[in-house]
């Protein structure tokens, strides 16, 4: 009996510092004290390292290297696969139009894809998200930044950019052009193909022949009717 | 043989093992409010950057796409931090005396990486990828918040797997249409669950195997 009995301070205090404890063990795994799993010795994109001179763990090719043509990297978006006949892969290096927009001694006349919906499509989704920063959502070259003090670029619905050729718009995305910069490492080269195109089309829908205009919306044009601005006023009118 | 313990002890060990209790109770409170703690998840703190870059003004007024800065976001794991250049191509011509923006011109001149504060940090045993996120679906304010109204970027969800697991285990509260991705000021419709049992079976997510282990510890 008297083995088995401890002092009634003994046992509560003793019973205190177990769950104590216990409850800083549990805190302590819930703040996840393992930082070695957490951040484990490699390095993530564009991460910071001690190691190299310049402080940055990514590393650029080596000055010099060409890339190599066996391996090509797959198309990023399906789209082009498609419409260039099921190809899997973006044309090999040695395709100078496709990645200059050169052809020749000039620039590509047309685009290096042949114009679809999904062309359009995909070019229009990267002109919003690219160009209209300067150029603006119609190419007036009155995008927002215009407004706070970038100069403006030329409207696209100018004589000159309306006749120059799809591969000249491509150079200038590849190259830029006076204080645009260039847009070569942000947007892909079949991308660039495919903004092009949309600006094609840009133009187009301010710069279109009355004859290509379906029969009934030339009517519409040709005989404009008088703007009713209010339908309650012209429903007054008619009584 | 008189007794061991006085009268008085019984009052001690009641007391003794109602603090117990109390005290495992308040500890285990205390662990549930640092749990949810910014002290310990970084939540809603902004922390200084060496630019004081405002999303609010370039992505809510300016109306810029995410997409002009992060270009890598849909088509590879990593959103991108854009380099210098990106931001050199409105700035070698806008606030090009600004005090704050010297950081940026220095960078452009020395061709030295400017070193962002990052904000959204999983652990390296998590893997992520953005873009079959975006293929599938979920809008980028969905993880990183009314970003179009924050001055200087802060984390806006925990990134608890418990978060995690809320979308991984119903993705039809929280997908939208293809379009709707990149737009700040969505807001999920009314008949959200609806639209989003319909983008499940569309963008064919495989809601069973969003919860297997390997999808994120791989």
């Amino acid at each position: 009996m008297k083995t088995n009995t401890m002092n009634a301070a003994e046992f509560t205090s003793q019973g205190h510092w177990r769950t104590l404890a216990a409850c800083a063990a549990c805190m302590l795994a819930l703040m996840g004290c393992h930082p070695d799993m957490w951040n484990q010795p490699r390095f993530a994109a564009l991460q910071k390292s001690g190691f190299f001179t310049d402080g940055r763990a990514s590393r650029d090719p080596v000055p010099g290297t060409i890339q190599y043509d066996g391996q090509r990297r797959p198309w990023k978006s399906a789209v082009f696969e498609g419409i260039s006949g099921g190809q899997l892969t973006v044309p090999s290096i040695m395709d100078d139009t496709f990645y200059t927009g050169r052809q020749g001694e000039g620039f590509k006349a047309d685009n290096y894809f042949p114009v679809s919906a999904e062309l359009l499509a995909r070019g229009r989704e990267r002109y919003d998200v690219t160009c209209t920063p300067c150029h603006g959502f119609a190419g007036d070259g009155f995008g927002v930044v215009t407004r706070r003090g970038f100069p403006n670029p030329p409207s696209f619905h100018i004589d000159r950019l309306r006749e120059v050729e799809d591969g000249y718009l491509f150079d200038v995305m590849t190259n830029g052009f006076g204080r645009m910069y260039s847009y070569a490492a942000r947007v892909t080269p079949e991308d660039r193909w495919a903004i092009a195109a949309y600006i094609r089309a840009l133009q187009f829908s301010q710069y279109a022949p009355l004859d290509t205009v379906p029969a009934d919306v030339k009517e519409a044009i040709l005989n404009p009717q008088p703007v009713v601005e209010n339908p309650a006023d012209s429903s007054a009118a008619h009584h | 043989m008189a007794q061991v313990f006085p009268r008085s002890a019984n009052v001690l060990v009641r007391a003794g093992i109602a603090s117990s209790v109390l005290l495992v109770s308040v500890l285990t409170l205390v662990a549930a409010g640092m749990y949810q703690s910014p002290l310990v998840n970084s939540m809603k703190i902004a922390k200084a950057q060496p630019i004081p870059f405002s999303h609010q003004r370039h992505v809510g007024g300016n109306g810029m796409d995410c997409r002009y800065c992060h270009t890598s976001v849909d088509s590879s794991n990593f959103a991108g931090v854009p380099p210098t250049e990106t931001c050199m191509t409105c700035h070698s011509q806008i606030l090009t005396d600004a005090p704050m923006l010297q950081p940026v011109h220095e960078s452009w001149k020395n061709g030295t990486p400017i070193e962002w504060t990052r904000i959204y940090d999983l652990p390296d045993f998590v893997y992520f990828d953005h873009s079959v996120h975006i293929a599938k679906g979920v809008g980028c304010t969905t993880c990183h918040g009314a970003i179009d109204q924050m001055r200087l970027t802060h984390k806006a969800t925990n990134l608890y797997m418990g978060w995690c697991l809320q979308c991984h285990r119903a993705p039809e509260k929280f997908l939208r249409p293809q379009d709707k991705v990149f737009d700040v000021e969505w807001k999920a419709p009314r008949n959200q669950i609806e639209e989003g049992l319909r983008l499940v079976k569309e963008n064919n997510v495989n809601v069973g195997q969003l919860t297997n282990c390997s999808i994120c510890h791989r």
